[in-house]
Formats: C-alpha cells, sequence, structure tokens
C-alpha cells in the first residue's frame, strides 16, 4: 500500500513537469533566495513556498539555516532534506537518545553551528561526544537542564574546539573537573552559562577565567561561588556580562577588596544576593564607569545604598525589585545617573509620588518603567510620568489601586508611543479604557481583574489598536462577546488571549476569534458557555494554537479533542481538567505529536486505560499532572517506561471543586494582601 | 669548616689501632692544637693554628704510608687467593686474615679521610672557624694519643679522595649535634619558609657542604670493624659489642656540651648546585637552616629521584620519608591531570592546569568503558543506514497515522508487553531499527 502512494506521487510528480512551462521555472536560485530572506517572519509561509514545485522545494532546502523539528522520529528524514541546516534547535524533542545525536553529527556533520538541545533529557555524553567528533565547526551549544549530564559531557564539550557559547543551566552533576576540561580546551570561549550548576564551586569557575580570556559573557547564577574566584573574574578583559544572581557565597567583603578589574563590565545582575551592601555596590559602580545595566532586586539593603550613592553614573537600566526604596533613595539615585532609560520599582516598598516625581523629572528619557504593586502612588505620579517621559514605551502599574480614571485619561493623552501596559487590577473602568484606545501602538495591554470594564471599553480599544497582539482579560466579568468579537476584528495580529472566568464568553467570542489567525495562547478557564463549537472552530482555523487552558468548559467533550487531533498540529500545552472528555478524547489528543504538557484532573469520562494508552502514544510528552487518585490503576512499568523518554509525571492532590469563586472576593483578597 | 668537621669526629679513642705509627686521632684536631699551642682551647685559636700549620710535605709523607698499607693489603689478599685455590684452607686461618684484612682497610680509609680532611677548599676553611662542638668530644678522647699533626697531611688530588670523604662529611652532617633523630621522621624546618631566613646578612655564618658530603649515607662509623652509622647514639650501642670498656656510663654517655663554652653562632647553609637559589652565590640567596635542610634540599632539587612508590608506579622521590608520606594516601589521590600527574587535593590540581598550557583535568571514572559502549551502539545503528530515504519514507505513514497501535494492543497485563514489540516511541523514533518487522506488523494503518 505503502509503495503504490509512492509511486502515484512519483508519476504526479512527473506530470507535472512535463509542461515545464510554469513561469516559477524561470526564477534564478539567487532570486528566490532573495526571496525567501524575506519569508522569515512566519514559518507557515515557508511551507506555502515550498509547495509550490520541485525547484522551489529543493531551493526552499537549500535556503535553510536552522530548523526546529518537532517530532525527533522524522529527524533523518528532515535532514537528508535540509543537509545545510546550521542551528538546530531541538527543544521539542524531549526523547533525543545518543544514536539519533549521532545519526544528526553524521548527517550534518561540519555544516551544524549551533545546536540546542535544552528541552531533552534522555541523551547522555555520548551523544555530546559523536557531535564533538563530527561537527567540528559548532560554535555553540546549549544543554540546560541536562540534570543527568555528568564530567563527561562536559569533557566532550570540551572537544569542540571552536565552541564559542556554552549553556548549561541545571546541570547539576557537572562538577569542577567537567568545567576545567571545557575551560582548558574552549580557548574562545565567549558565552558560558553556569546557572544552578550546584557542583561547580570558585576552582572551576577561576579556571574559566584563566583559561578563557576572550569571555564576554558569564552566568553564574545560584552557584556556590564564593569570593575566592572573584578576583579571577575581575581579571577577565572582555567581559561585559556577568550575572550572579543568588550567589549567596559573594558578601561584601569580596567585591569591596577589589581594587580593579571588570574593566569592560556593561551588566551586573546581582539579584538575590543577600550579603551585600551598599558600600561593596557603590565601589562597583564607581570603579566601572562603563556599566550600564544594574540588576539589585531582592537585596534587602538597597535603601542605604542609593541614599548612599555618590558620583556620577551611566546607567541606563537598573531594577531594585522587591526592595525598600525610600523617597530619598531615589532622590539620589536621580542625581547621580545621567540617563536612566529603564526603571523597575516592581514590589518595592516606600515609593511614594514624590519618589516618582524626583526620578521623571530628571530622567525625560524614560523608557520603561515597572511600579507594579506600589500601592502609594496616586494620579500625581501619572502627572509627572506623563508630562516628562514623553517616549515611554512600556508601562506597568499593576495592583496601583490609588490611581483613579484621571490617571487613565493622562496615559491615553501623553504617551503615544506606548506599547506595553499593565494595569491588572486597578481600577480602570470604560472611560479611561476609552482614553487608553489612544495609544495606537499598543501591542500588550494587561487589564485583568478590572471589575468596572464592560465591552463599550473593549470595543474602543479592537477599533483603534490594530497592532495588539497580547490581551488579557483575566476575571474582567463585564466582557461579553460583543467586545471579544469587536477585538477579534479589529486586532488581527493577536497571538495571546485570557479570558479565564470572564464567565460571559460563549461560542460566539471563538469563532470571532478563530478570524486571528496567529493566535497561539488560548486560556478561557472557567468559561463554562464555551462548547466543543466554539473551541472546534478555534482549531480549525488558527493552527498556530500551541497553549490551551480550558480547565472547567464543562461543555467541551471529546468532539474538541478530535478535531484538535485533525488540526492543530502545533499544539504543545493543554489543560483540560474538569472537561467532558473521555478516553476517546484523549487518546486523539494523544495523536498530536508535538504534544508536551498536558493536565488532566478529574476528567470524569477517563478511565486508567485510556489514560495508559494516550500515554504510551503521545512520545512527545515532557509533562504530565495527573490526580493522584489515577496512580495505583497505572502500570509502574509503564510509567517508567513513558519517564525513559523524557516525560515527567507530577501527581496531583487537588480537590473537587466545581463552583466558581466570585472575582470581587478575589479582588478583595488581593487588597487585603497588599495593604498589609 | 675543616675543622669543625673533624673536631667533631665522634671516632672513639683506638688504643687497639694497628698501625701505632699512624695514629687515628691524629684528625682531632682540638687535641693537637692544645698540644701545640699549651694553651685552652678556643675554637677560633685552634683554627688560626691549625691553618698557619698546613704543610704540604707532611701531606705528601702521609700519602706514602698510605700507599705503603695499601700494598701490604693488597699483598695479604693475594695470600688469601692463593690459599684458596691450592685447595685445603683453613677455614679459621681464613677468618682470621679477613678480620685482618677489614680491620686494616678500616683504619686506611680513616686515614685517608683524615689526610683528606687537612686539604679542603680554604673557602670552607674560614667559614668555619670557631663554631666547632669540640668540647662533646670527652677528655677520654683527648688523652688517647699523641699523634702527627693533622697538617702534615698532603692533600691528594685523585679521585679517590671524593670517595673517602663521603664518610668524613657524613660526620660532619651527624655532628652538628643538632639532629638527634632520624632524618627519615624529620622533615619539617625544610627548604621553605624558616624564621631564620629574615635574619640580616652577615649575622650568621653561611656554611657549604660538597655534593658527596651531602648525600653519604652514614655519618658514624666503628673505629674497629668500620660499620657505618646513622647516630652518634647507635654507634655507641654497637661499641659495647667490641668491649666492656665500651660499656661504661661515661662511654655510653650523650657527649654533654662542655659548659662554658662560648655561645654558638648562628649558622645557616648553602647549596653547593651552582645557580641554586639556596647556593650562596646566588642573587636571592635564601640560606638553608639546618644541615638536615641541606640534605633534603639537595636530594629533592638536584638529584635522580631514585625512590618509587610500589603502588603506583608512577610517583618517584629523591627523599625516602617524601615516599613514605606519600605511600600513606597513595591510591587515594583521586585528583588526575591529563599528564597523568595526581594530586590528593582538587584546589592543587586546578592549581596545576592553570600553570600550565594544555593540561586539562582528568575525569576519574571509566571513560575507556563508555566508549566501548558507543561502539556498540553504533554496531546498532549499522544495520539500516539513515541516509538511505527510503527507509523512513516508507515508515512515514506509520508515524503519521495518529492511532499508531492502539487497537492492537489490550489494556490489561502492561507489565507482559515486551519493550522491542510494544513500545511506539521506541520504534518510531529509532529510525536505526526502522526496519524492525515487529513494528510493521503492530502497524494496523499500513
Amino acid at each position: 500500500m505503502e509503495m503504490e502512494t509512492r509511486m502515484k506521487k512519483r508519476i504526479r510528480v512527473e506530470a507535472n513537469t512535463e509542461p515545464s512551462e510554469s513561469p516559477f521555472e524561470a526564477l534564478s536560485e539567487e532570486i528566490l533566495f532573495l526571496i525567501l530572506d524575506l519569508l522569515d517572519s512566519n514559518p507557515l509561509d515557508k511551507k506555502s513556498f515550498s509547495l509550490v514545485s520541485r525547484s522551489f522545494f529543493a531551493v526552499e532546502a537549500r535556503h535553510r539555516r536552522s530548523l526546529t523539528p518537532l517530532r525527533p522520529e522524522l529527524l533523518p528524514f528532515v535532514l537528508s532534506r535540509y543537509n545545510s541546516i546550521s542551528h538546530l534547535n531541538l527543544t521539542l524533542c524531549p526523547y533525543l537518545s545518543d544514536a539519533s545525536l549521532s545519526s544528526i553529527a553524521s548527517l550534518l556533520g561540519p555544516s551544524l553551528r549551533s545546536i540546542n538541545l535544552s528541552g531533552s533529557r534522555s541523551y547522555s555524553h555520548r551523544g555530546i561526544e559523536s557531535l564533538a567528533n563530527k561537527c567540528f565547526n559548532l560554535e555553540e551549544i546549549d544543554v540546560s537542564n541536562g540534570v543527568e549530564l555528568t564530567d563527561e559531557a562536559a569533557a566532550a564539550i570540551g572537544r569542540m574546539s571552536k565552541v564559542e557559547r556554552v549553556r548549561m543551566g541545571r546541570c547539576k552533576k557537572v562538577t569542577d573537573l567537567g568545567i576545567g576540561c571545557i575551560a582548558v580546551c574552549c580557548p574562545n570561549l565567549k558565552l558560558l552559562c553556569l546557572k544552578g550548576c550546584v557542583g561547580v564551586t570558585d576552582l572551576g569557575v577561576a579556571l574559566i577565567a584563566v583559561k578563557c580570556r576572550k569571555l564576554r559573557s558569564l552566568d553564574v547564577s545560584f552557584t556556590m561561588i564564593t569570593k575566592k574566584c572573584l578576583p579571577a573574574i575581575a581579571q577577565l578583559p572582555n567581559l561585559e556580562d556577568l550575572c550572579m544572581t543568588g550567589c549567596l557565597g559573594i558578601n561584601d567583603k569580596a567585591l569591596v577588596t577589589l581594587k580593579q578589574g571588570f574593566k569592560s563590565l556593561q551588566a551586573l545582575d546581582m539579584s538575590n544576593c543577600q550579603n551585600i551592601s551598599q558600600a561593596s555596590v557603590s565601589s562597583i559602580l564607581q570603579k566601572n564607569p562603563s556599566l550600564h545595566h544594574l540588576n539589585l532586586s531582592y537585596c534587602s539593603p538597597v535603601n542605604s545604598m542609593l541614599s548612599g550613592l555618590h558620583g556620577v553614573f551611566k546607567l541606563n537600566s537598573i531594577k531594585l525589585d522587591g526592595c525598600h526604596v525610600s523617597t530619598d533613595g531615589l532622590k539620589s539615585l536621580a542625581n547621580s545617573c545621567i540617563s536612566l532609560k529603564e526603571l523597575s520599582l516592581s514590589k518595592c516598598s516606600g515609593v511614594t509620588d514624590e519618589g516618582i516625581s524626583v526620578i521623571v523629572a530628571k530622567h525625560k528619557d524614560l523608557v520603561k518603567l515597572d511600579a507594579t504593586c506600589c500601592r502609594y502612588i496616586t494620579d500625581l505620579s501619572l502627572a509627572a510620568i506623563t508630562s516628562s517621559c514623553a517616549s515611554l514605551v512600556s508601562l506597568s502599574m499593576e495592583s496601583c489601586t490609588k490611581v483613579t480614571w484621571e490617571g487613565f485619561r493622562l496615559i491615553g493623552r501623553h504617551c503615544p508611543k506606548l506599547e506595553e501596559l499593565n494595569l491588572t487590577d486597578t481600577d480602570l473602568d470604560d472611560e479611561g479604557l476609552t482614553s487608553l484606545s489612544q495609544c495606537q501602538n499598543l501591542t500588550s495591554l494587561k487589564i485583568g481583574i478590572c471589575l468596572k470594564i464592560t465591552d463599550e471599553g473593549l470595543i474602543q480599544i479592537g477599533r483603534s489598536c490594530p497592532h495588539l497582539q497580547e490581551l488579557d482579560l483575566y476575571r474582567s466579568i463585564g466582557i461579553t462577546d460583543k467586545g471579544v468579537s469587536e477585538i477579534a476584528r479589529g486586532c488581527s495580529n493577536l497571538e495571546t488571549i485570557c479570558m479565564s472566568y470572564c464567565t460571559s464568553i460563549s461560542d460566539e467570542s471563538l469563532k470571532c476569534l478563530s478570524n486571528c489567525a496567529r493566535l497561539n495562547t488560548l486560556e478561557i478557564r472557567g468559561c463554562s458557555l464555551v462548547s466543543s463549537v466554539g473551541i472546534s472552530a478555534i482549531a480549525a482555523r488558527c493552527c498556530n494554537l500551541s497553549k490551551l487552558d480550558i480547565k472547567k468548559c464543562y461543555e467541551i467533550n471529546d468532539a474538541a479533542m478530535l478535531s484538535f487531533a485533525r488540526f492543530s498540529h502545533n499544539l504543545r500545552q493543554i489543560n483540560l481538567s474538569y472537561c467532558s472528555v473521555t478516553d476517546v478524547g484523549v487518546s486523539a489528543l494523544a495523536s498530536i505529536s508535538c504534544l508536551q504538557v498536558v493536565t488532566m484532573l478529574h476528567l470524569s469520562g477517563m478511565s486508567a486505560d485510556g489514560l495508559a494508552a494516550a500515554l504510551l502514544m503521545c512520545g512527545s510528552l515532557m509533562k504530565v499532572k495527573l490526580h493522584v487518585s489515577f496512580k495505583p490503576f497505572i502500570s509502574p512499568v509503564l510509567i517508567n517506561r513513558v519517564e525513559s523518554r523524557g516525560c515527567m509525571f507530577q501527581w496531583l492532590n487537588k480537590p473537587f471543586q466545581v463552583q466558581l469563586e466570585s472575582s470581587e472576593v478575589w479582588k478583595q483578597q488581593s487588597h487585603d494582601i497588599f495593604v498589609e | 669548616m675543616d675543622q669543625k668537621q673533624r673536631s667533631s669526629f665522634t671516632y672513639p679513642p683506638r688504643n687497639n689501632s694497628p698501625k701505632e705509627s699512624f695514629n687515628p686521632n691524629y684528625d682531632y684536631p682540638q687535641f693537637n692544637s692544645q698540644n701545640r699551642t699549651e694553651s685552652p682551647y678556643t675554637p677560633s685559636q685552634f683554627f688560626n693554628s691549625q691553618a698557619r700549620e698546613w704543610d704540604p710535605h707532611a701531606l705528601l709523607s702521609n700519602l706514602s704510608f698510605l700507599e705503603q698499607k695499601i700494598h701490604q693489603m693488597q699483598n695479604i689478599v693475594r695470600e688469601m687467593i692463593r690459599t684458596n685455590e691450592g685447595q685445603n684452607c683453613n677455614t679459621s686461618e681464613l677468618t682470621a686474615q679477613r678480620q685482618l684484612l677489614t680491620t686494616d682497610l678500616t683504619s686506611t680509609i680513616i686515614q685517608l679521610i683524615s689526610t683528606a680532611g687537612s686539604f679542603l677548599p680554604t673557602i670552607r676553611t674560614s667559614l668555619l672557624s670557631g663554631n666547632a662542638p669540640i668540647p662533646q668530644l670527652g677528655s677520654s678522647i683527648l688523652s688517647a694519643s699523641s699523634a702527627p699533626s693533622p697538617s702534615a697531611y698532603q692533600p691528594n688530588p685523585s679521585p679517590d679522595y671524593e670517595e673517602l670523604t663521603k664518610g668524613w662529611g657524613e660526620n660532619v652532617v651527624e655532628s652538628a649535634g643538632q639532629i638527634q633523630i632520624e632524618d627519615l621522621d624529620v622533615k619539617e624546618g625544610e627548604d621553605v619558609g624558616q624564621d631564620g631566613d629574615t635574619l640580616p646578612i652577615g649575622s650568621y655564618e653561611v656554611l657549604q657542604l660538597e655534593k658527596e658530603e651531602i648525600l653519604a649515607p652514614h655519618t658514624h662509623f666503628c673505629t674497629i670493624c668500620g660499620k657505618g652509622f646513622k647516630r652518634d647514639a647507635n654507634l655507641r650501642m654497637h661499641m659495647r659489642g667490641h668491649g666492656d670498656e665500651y660499656k661504661s656510663p661515661a662511654a655510653l654517655a650523650k657527649p654533654a656540651r662542655e659548659p662554658g663554652s662560648q655561645p654558638i653562632p648562628v649558622k645557616r647553609y648553602s647549596c653547593p648546585f651552582v645557580g641554586c637559589k639556596r647556593n650562596k652565590e646566588h642573587k636571592n640567596f635564601q640560606p638553608l637552616k639546618t644541615l638536615l635542610c641541606v640534605k633534603n634540599h639537595y636530594k629533592r632539587s638536584h638529584c635522580e629521584k631514585s625512590y618509587t612508590c610500589s603502588r603506583c608506579n608512577t610517583k618517584k622521590f629523591s627523599v625516602l620519608a617524601d615516599l613514605k608520606t606519600h605511600e600513606k594516601h597513595c591510591g587515594r589521590d583521586k585528583w588526575l591531570c591529563s599528564c597523568g600527574t595526581t594530586f590528593s587535593r582538587k584546589d592543587k590540581l586546578f592549581g596545576h592546569v592553570a600553570l600550565f598550557q594544555g593540561h586539562t583535568p582528568a575525569l576519574p571514572s571509566d571513560e575507556v568503558k563508555g566508549k566501548n559502549e558507543e561502539i556498540n551502539d553504533k554496531d546498532d545503528s549499522g544495520g539500516v543506514g539513515y541516509n538511505d530515504g527510503d527507509e523512513y519514507l516508507d515508515m512515514k505513514g506509520g508515524y503519521f497515522s495518529p492511532m499508531v497501535n492502539f487497537d492492537s494492543f489490550s489494556f490489561e497485563g502492561l507489565d507482559e508487553f515486551s519493550r522491542t514489540t510494544f513500545d511506539p516511541t521506541e520504534n518510531s523514533f529509532s529510525f536505526l531499527r526502522s526496519g524492525s518487522p515487529d513494528f510493521a506488523r503492530k502497524d494496523p494503518g499500513n
């Protein structure tokens, strides 16, 4: 049967080529390459291109440089077609054996420049060794999340002598020895990420700093390093980006005693380093005039540090999330920096209108301001911001409950360049929303838990913000089908929409939204009016859909799952808890070849056998969340089997809860938390 | 220096020397100086007298005497050979001859040593003035006999000199008197970090021994049988076997420093190896603190490493004590460099790797085993070439079929599913085994 179909195909192809009068054939390869260069934005365009003719197909194959395969089992076929791939992203292939890596190595050989293995856990050092042996032009490798990788894997990476960028976050079994191999054998290393490599200590990091003098970017977050390796790091001549998040071993003494060094440092991330103080930060700032980005989030003594700042710094961006920042601190920050572009005061306590005003008055070029949970700021702050920062692009004011409609009106009137706006959990109403619609460049609008907004405001947004890509209406219960359909009509670029617990939403909204062909994320949790009809419409027309949350949409049943299985070949993540899906639906879902994360709690129609069959069938699974009551019914052999393919089980014990809690209550709760 | 060395000779008096004409005690300079100068002994005085009275003629006569003696011994040996060849040799007679020969040889050696002692580089002579622990030797030695002046011996430039001075040099090392324990047990106070090094230059004397002196195995010799010892105390114990006169408490007692003697000046040592930092000619000369330091330094830095660890067969040492220290933790060295060097501490390994180009930390685990497995994997995959496009094109339908394998099995008894026949992922992905008949049969869609 297989043979027959193939023969037919061939005959058809020959029949096509015979006339050869097609004008496409006249186009030279260079021209086709130029066309393909311009087709980069949407992956589907290239697929359509390659379907034009055989020569287009071949040209597309030759042109393609980067590839993100969805199904590892087709890799040999795909790679023999695309044999000049230089960037291979395998994050969607959780089951990737050493044998497949060695086949990739032999198929691509020297043309491979970059490979990303961060999504897979099933390969070992032997696969990396075969890459090292055959792909000697490899410049970039990402083996993050390889929690089982050992020093031998690191040594194999060390054998790739041309490698420049190595990311090995969370490789917990790698120790100094492996890092030492990389340090000695990769003199060209420019970027190294050791985030969460808990086996790595000062010795390994210091050796890296001694041997890899070309290093530009180093991430040693969440490692056990102490001050002992800092002098070596400080001597790196080209280091531009240093990330030391959560390094509790780094203390004041280490930083203060550094007489010189970090000459080229531009970005420093010291968030969650709780053992540093004002003295060390100001000494770093004073010694490094080139420092542009500083992250001091969740470092407790930031306030005293800010007051102690003296001198002039060229900082562009500073993050002080989660710290106590007083008005005086902000004043001295405003005075000592020349030109701030980004300021993050998210969850900072002590931020007042005066503080914000001082900052924005001094730094009119501010592009990004994050004032999430700064509960004391009012319309006065917004007046200051809007009057001086005309170039503001991103503003986040989540849970700033004292801001009123007047503030929102100012935003709409004075910030035409605004692209990202987060007003979640504020007192936004239709009037405010209508004035916000003047920001016509908005790409991301988050107006969740704004209980006062209705369709009226949303319609204005839909009519005047055509570039909107992300819309969050979480628990904004005033929204109905009318508003959503206006959005769907006006914002055809929409990629992400969250309408969870907007209980008035029905199939009508989804039918309208199915016009947004780029939609990839849809959250309609708790929209109990939505049925399989609406969701099937989405499935049929939004072929980019990759994340879907339909928890507590009780009306959704197997029919929706079957249409997903048929149309949604890009679905990666789905939550279908509480849906009326049975074994049939689950196994249909399992046939989606790139499905990675599934949450299936309280599916009344699903049996243990159906679940077992689905688990076996769906080879791409990375994470499955199930109710703990299923555990005794699934054979441990099966579980082992699935786990060995790179899947992780999470057994939850959430109680069955049908009733939705009211959104007002939720908002009130959040109030209480913040008032404390 | 000569003086000091000679003065510290620990030979017991030899009243029963086989050759009365040659007094083995001639080399006790304090005795001579006393005789000569008729004055209470002081080291400096003694030294001066020595330097003044050195006489090449005397040396020549001494050497000719030795020559005669050697001829005598040659005759004895020839005699022994002859008796051996002429069958029926009397065993008791042979033993007696041997004993005679041994004693003669011993005394010759001693004489030669002392002869050489009077003929040493003048540099050291000047350096050594006045630091000899002469009083240790006690009155018994002084009263032993009258002797010709040591200065009467002529220096002998023959190669024998080198060998013979060995024993003499050993004496020097031990006789410094500070070292009471076997050098095996002593490792501290080594080349580095002596507190004494902070002494200003010139506030101490610098001594330099010759290579042979440093490397001599024994420093104390029995004057009767010639056996060598490392320690003075061991020699005294040995001497008890030679007669009751050595068993007296006085003879067994450790020679005490004479009260009232002048305070001994601070001494530092120089390594004879020219160019070494420990050599006094070096620009940044760092003196060695004790004679043991000299010994260990010289062996470690300028000698072949002749002691090999029997366990690892790689580590070599020139000082036995170092080997013993190593053996205590040999096999527990888990930090290995690609050059084969092992380290007991990780930071040492990383210091080494940081210092040398191209050295990498070696992984302790079984890399060889891993490679073998890899080969096996490749063998498995060799059966079906994945470059052969048709192979997996044929299989494509199977992969695309959404319900693949779904109807073909029951859900009961999952445990019994064998891995090869029932495993969609394994089969579908391992294109290497794409031709597996099991899979094809199970696949209902095609």
